[in-house]
């Protein structure tokens, strides 16, 4: 029933889009085929695309799995973005701070660092949570325009790379061995942060199947009363959700800053802690839902970029399409979950 | 080890070069990696007129493409590769964010060439990097502002910290004072350089803090709605003629005109004579251009503003020449000194009479 919903709202999506891109004046087939078959297929490109969809999903599929514990469990963490960034200023933080030492022990602690970033960014809302009953929503969120704030001050200012004539942004790490989160595998995209995801993905599976904590996640967030009855610590188990989406946020701001991106700079945040909310839904908060969800939206980014390259199309335009795409994935979930009944005027 | 591979490759590129100019029957493929989106009335829309030019100089000669609203970081570098992968033979990347990424791709595409806006790395013999002088372009925008302000008070909206916009605000200020003695100048930090909300926000800010004229250092044209609103305050366009936005409170505009040097460089790469090098022009070359003064000016106001133009491109005149200190109280530039652009280029310090502090 759920596969058969996916398809019926894949093709939705492709016919929707087809008649916008079909206005736009562009040959419907061709997008379609450049957004979703050329990354992966096509000769020219494909060396090249494919590992990028992996270092583009990685993070996106690290934070969702980190958030989509909460979500089970009714904790709604909105912040990621916020707990991405921290991540990556301890995580750069502490690899700066070694320059120019070269040591095998160096990588090792900024991993460390970012995600104890991350924890403590996240440790706010959940502390505010216990304590002062605060809404998470709304406290992670706004930590994400301190976070931010934060961000600039240290490419302005403390990380500000003392050999680039004043400009803003920090050493880059790719000219620093030690911190550089390199590819592993040459043209492979293959990075620590891909590596860390996968295993992520593992630990994830093995916890909410097999593991108490797993069951208490699964069973406050269906009937939190129950819950409580049947000894979940409610405050407890905010800490935790918030403590490991918060980490493995900072995780993936620090395989992010140390790699594909580089340096420290004011808007370094790409925004993957946001769309990591929706890859979570997307995938049905179920790990493995994730993961495809993660490369999905991936290949979208990737090749909406492409077909926007090669055919000018507004980028607009492409955001549209990925709105589409979510919109049927979820009312498609709506109507397979609930049963629509029309009422007649009089029973109500 | 590394350094023997880079002078092979170097070897390579004249080989490659002259590959291209015996093809130049074919195509040339430009290609333009945009921050903001074409139509945002400003930065990239001037850019993109540029492409345009482009296109219209050698018609069937030539094809463009381009990617707007590009994130800078990893996404920048990917959508580079892939108009080198696409088959661009010069890509022009026009956000000073967009530095690292453009030199990491060149690395990977010696037959490529490519252009930096805005930056000061060319790490690679096939990176450029192009700039404007927009401070002298300020200098004048600010003269007029000091001559125009009522409440003796000029709002300022700054993107970054950046010695861009750092001498942009000198010179304004600088120009604004020597036309009016008593004027102080605002400074808001909106650490964007295209957000209407945002930009919005401060412009309301600095017109409640008693600004009547509001320069801006930003991309969209908010501000400008936000005076038109207030209406008695008046703005300029940025970097765009901005005509079509405010049209009764506008005085004048600085306009980045980046189509001459884009047709020059893609007419170097069809011709083979592309090589790397950093242009840094002003009002004399043309890159920067002053829009009409609109009639809200007085006629002598207007007549000194042009002359101070004059003066500018026939280089009687530099922006920057002393005796100006800085904010600190220290000497700058002293009687008759005029600034270097080494100092320019790296300007980090405000000059005296500002108020408020860098942000660090």
């Amino acid at each position: 029933m759920t596969v058969l919903a996916q398809l019926i709202a894949v093709t939705a999506t492709m016919v929707a889009g087809g008649i916008l891109f079909w206005f736009l004046g562009k040959n419907p087939f061709e997008v379609i085929r450049i957004i979703f078959w050329d990354p992966l297929f096509d000769e020219n490109l494909s060396s090249y695309a494919r590992p990028q969809l992996l270092v583009k999903a990685a993070p996106l599929i690290l934070i969702a799995l980190g958030l989509s514990l909460g979500f089970r469990a009714g904790i709604w963490n909105i912040g990621a973005e916020g707990q991405f960034i921290i991540g990556a200023i301890f995580g750069a933080g502490a690899g700066l701070a070694f320059y120019p030492a070269e040591s095998a022990i160096i990588f090792p602690l900024m991993v460390f660092a970012g995600a104890l970033g991350g924890f403590l960014w996240a440790m706010i809302p959940a502390i505010l949570k216990t304590r002062f009953n605060t809404n998470e929503i709304l406290v992670s969120l706004l930590l994400v325009y301190v976070a931010e704030l934060i961000l600039a001050s240290m490419s302005l200012g403390l990380m500000r790379n003392p050999e680039g004539s004043g400009f803003p942004g920090s050493r880059n790490f790719r000219s620093y061995p030690s911190a550089h989160n390199a590819e592993l595998i040459a043209n492979t995209g293959i990075h620590w942060g891909v590596i860390t995801t996968v295993f992520a993905l593992a630990v994830a599976c093995v916890l909410l199947q097999r593991h108490m904590l797993g069951y208490q996640i699964r069973l406050a967030g269906q009937a939190a009363r129950a819950a409580r009855f049947s000894g979940v610590n409610p405050a407890g188990l905010v800490i935790i959700c918030l403590g490991i989406s918060g980490s493995a946020a900072g995780l993936a701001g620090m395989f992010e800053v140390s790699g594909p991106s580089g340096q420290i700079s004011i808007d370094f945040n790409a925004g993957y802690g946001f769309t990591a909310i929706i890859v979570a839904f997307l995938g049905r908060l179920n790990p493995i839902g994730i993961m495809f969800a993660g490369l999905l939206l991936a290949l979208t980014y990737i090749g909406g970029e492409l077909a926007s390259l090669r055919l000018g199309l507004p980028s607009a335009a492409i955001q549209v399409f990925q709105g589409m795409f979510l919109f049927f994935m979820l009312a498609t979930d709506v109507l397979v979950t609930f049963c629509l009944r029309w009422r007649s005027r009089m029973a109500i | 080890m590394k350094k023997r591979l880079f002078l092979a490759a170097a070897a390579v590129v004249p080989a490659l070069v002259a590959g291209d100019a015996a093809m130049a029957q074919d195509k040339t493929k430009a290609g333009f990696v945009y921050f903001g989106p074409v139509g945002d009335g400003g930065w990239t829309y001037e850019h993109d007129l540029g492409r345009k030019a482009v296109e219209a100089e050698f018609g069937d000669r030539v094809e463009t493409i381009y990617q707007e609203s590009v994130p800078e970081g990893a996404d920048a570098e990917r959508v580079i590769t892939h108009m080198a992968l696409s088959g661009a033979d010069i890509i022009f990347t026009t956000s000073f964010g967009y530095m690292d990424a453009t030199n990491a791709v060149a690395a990977r595409f010696p037959e490529v060439k490519f252009e930096h806006a805005t930056g000061y790395k060319r790490e690679h013999p096939n990176v450029s990097t192009y700039a404007a002088r927009f401070y002298e372009g300020r200098a004048i925008i600010g003269y007029i502002a000091g001559s125009m302000t009522r409440t003796n008070r000029i709002g300022y909206i700054a993107a970054f910290p950046i010695p861009e916009v750092i001498r942009g605000i000198n010179a304004s200020y600088l120009w604004a004072r020597k036309a009016n003695p008593d004027v102080e100048m605002t400074v808001i930090w909106v650490y964007t350089w295209f957000d209407p909300a945002k930009e919005a926000d401060a412009a309301q800010a600095l017109i409640d803090a008693g600004a009547d004229v509001v320069m801006q250092h930003t991309d969209s044209t908010a501000p400008q709605a936000v005076a038109q609103k207030a209406g008695t305050v008046w703005t300029f366009g940025q970097t765009s003629d901005g005509a079509a936005f405010g049209p009764k409170l506008r005085l004048s505009s600085i306009i980045d005109d980046w189509a001459p040097y884009y047709i020059d460089r893609v007419r170097a790469v069809m011709d083979g004579t592309w090589e790397s090098s950093a242009t840094w022009d002003g009002i004399d070359q043309g890159m920067v251009k002053i829009g009409e003064i609109t009639d809200e000016v007085p006629a002598e106001v207007k007549a000194g503003a042009l002359a101070l133009k004059e003066a500018i491109a026939s280089g009687e005149t530099h922006v920057f020449t002393g005796p100006v200190n800085r904010q600190d109280g220290s000497v700058w530039l002293a009687e008759g000194e005029t600034a270097d652009d080494a100092t320019l280029l790296g300007m980090n310090f405000y000059v005296e009479g500002l108020t408020g502090t860098l942000p660090r």
